[in-house]
């Protein structure tokens, strides 16, 4: 096979080593343009992500004003500064460095896809231990119906002050009684039973792992951590 | 080249009388899935005019080198490319429709308007044209993707990009947003450029054509 001038190659068929040739230099380029675009878009990616998960983070503990991450690794919850995974949690310090609460995560399936949620969880208050917010983090339920578990302010709201024990039931709506009843969504049951589940399911993995005392509020200097998915400010 | 070509006609043939949507009936996947609301319906508009015009611009260019026998494989490395750009910069611009439009972005691959305008057009005609062409067919898509969005948001939510249009009492008609709600308003808005055709048609003293006959 050797090399033979283009012009004439047109006018018979291409050797293979042409074809071959062909392929690689289009697969060539085009790998450089992807890698090229992955690289320049890679640390806004990142940010949007980190930024994402601080604005829940903020949503769920009112008040909260800088955050710590931690990971639950075999039954003891220690500092974290690596990417966040299902075993990591974050305390919610006030302005003062006052303990706040931890926002916790749980996932499990709703009607369509899994759900991920994230929760506020103070385990002292005058009413016990309370949730004092939730926010969906992911979901892919029905438009117009399942998707109330985030765009209803009334059910978003049956968290902000929702006593765990004996534990979260889901009533229907407008039959809520006690303080860990929560009014279901009209048209989409199933949607808000699979978040009650999910926060219940979540609430046996981390309540019996949560240390008795809080942890520290991290330094107030807002210097930049070595992590950048660990943002402190 | 058989008849000269015109180079405003060549644009505007993809925008109705061509419409990839409407008329030849291609690109159903994205067109009822990403629909339900106006701002997803641009935005994947907007991606799957990126992806189309830089393919074929780059198609017309290499259409003397790329040999005729390997050519499919060129070109859907070309347009997976452009459309891993596209994936990307979404992500990074505005996460939050791309979490939306989800695995439909990168299923512009799949697009088969797409790869349709490579094989039939950009591979045949000059740069200038197979853009022209590109611009106008990526055009007519992106104009259909809007009307479906458009009518299904305001339907199915009583709003338009967001912001509501009517009272407090209003009951969105919530399947307009479920798929059924795609199928439905397809159904009407296709029914309407059959009888815009068959009414052309007869005006002209020609017999009607189907939807889809005159895919090239």
């Amino acid at each position: 096979m050797s090399e033979q001038p283009i012009q004439q190659m047109t006018q018979q068929d291409p050797t293979s080593t042409r074809l071959i040739i062909s392929m690689a230099v289009a697969g060539f380029f085009s790998g450089l343009i992807i890698i090229g675009i992955y690289l320049a878009t890679f640390d806004t990616i990142k940010e949007n992500k980190a930024r994402e998960l601080k604005e829940a983070v903020f949503r769920v503990l009112p008040g909260v004003t800088q955050m710590s991450q931690h990971r639950l690794e075999k039954d003891r919850v220690v500092p974290y500064a690596g990417d966040p995974d299902e075993n990591t949690l974050y305390a919610g310090f006030g302005e003062n460095g006052d303990f706040i609460g931890y926002a916790l995560t749980g996932a499990g399936p709703g009607f369509q896809d899994t759900i991920k949620v994230i929760y506020g969880y103070q385990p002292e208050s005058d009413m016990g231990a309370r949730l004092i917010g939730m926010w969906i983090l992911d979901s892919r339920e029905t438009p117009g119906l399942g998707d109330k578990i985030y765009k209803d302010a009334e059910f978003v709201g049956n968290f902000d002050a929702l006593s765990i024990e004996p534990t979260i039931k889901v009533v229907k709506k407008g039959t809520k009684t006690k303080n860990s009843e929560v009014d279901a969504i009209t048209g989409a049951t199933i949607s808000s039973k699979a978040v009650v589940r999910i926060i219940n399911i979540a609430n046996d993995k981390w309540l019996p792992h949560l240390p008795v005392n809080p942890p520290e509020a991290p330094p107030q200097t807002q210097t930049p951590t070595p992590s950048p998915t660990q943002e402190v400010q | 080249m058989a008849k000269k070509l015109d180079s405003y006609e060549e644009m505007i043939k993809g925008l109705w009388r061509e419409n990839p949507v409407f008329v030849q009936v291609l690109g159903m996947c994205p067109m009822l899935a990403v629909t339900n609301s106006a701002v997803n319906a641009v935005v994947m508009g907007v991606a799957t005019f990126f992806v189309l015009v830089s393919s074929s611009f780059l198609v017309s260019s290499f259409r003397g080198v790329i040999p005729k026998q390997v050519r499919i494989s060129i070109y859907v490395v070309i347009i997976a490319t452009f459309v891993t750009v596209a994936d990307y910069t979404l992500l990074a611009l505005v996460p939050a429709i791309h979490k939306e439009l989800g695995a439909f972005i990168p299923l512009i691959v799949a697009n088969c308007m797409i790869l349709g305008r490579q094989e039939a057009y950009a591979s045949k005609n000059s740069v200038k044209f197979a853009v022209l062409d590109a611009i106008g067919t990526a055009g007519g898509f992106m104009f259909a993707l809007l009307a479906l969005g458009g009518v299904r948001e305001i339907l199915g939510e009583g709003k338009i990009f967001g912001v509501p249009l009517f009272g407090d009492n209003f009951e969105p008609w919530v399947i307009m947003i479920l798929p059924p709600g795609g199928f439905i308003t397809l159904g009407l808005i296709l029914l309407f450029f059959n009888w815009v055709t068959a009414r052309r048609a007869a005006r002209n003293q020609l017999q009607p054509q189907p939807v889809g006959s005159d895919i090239r």
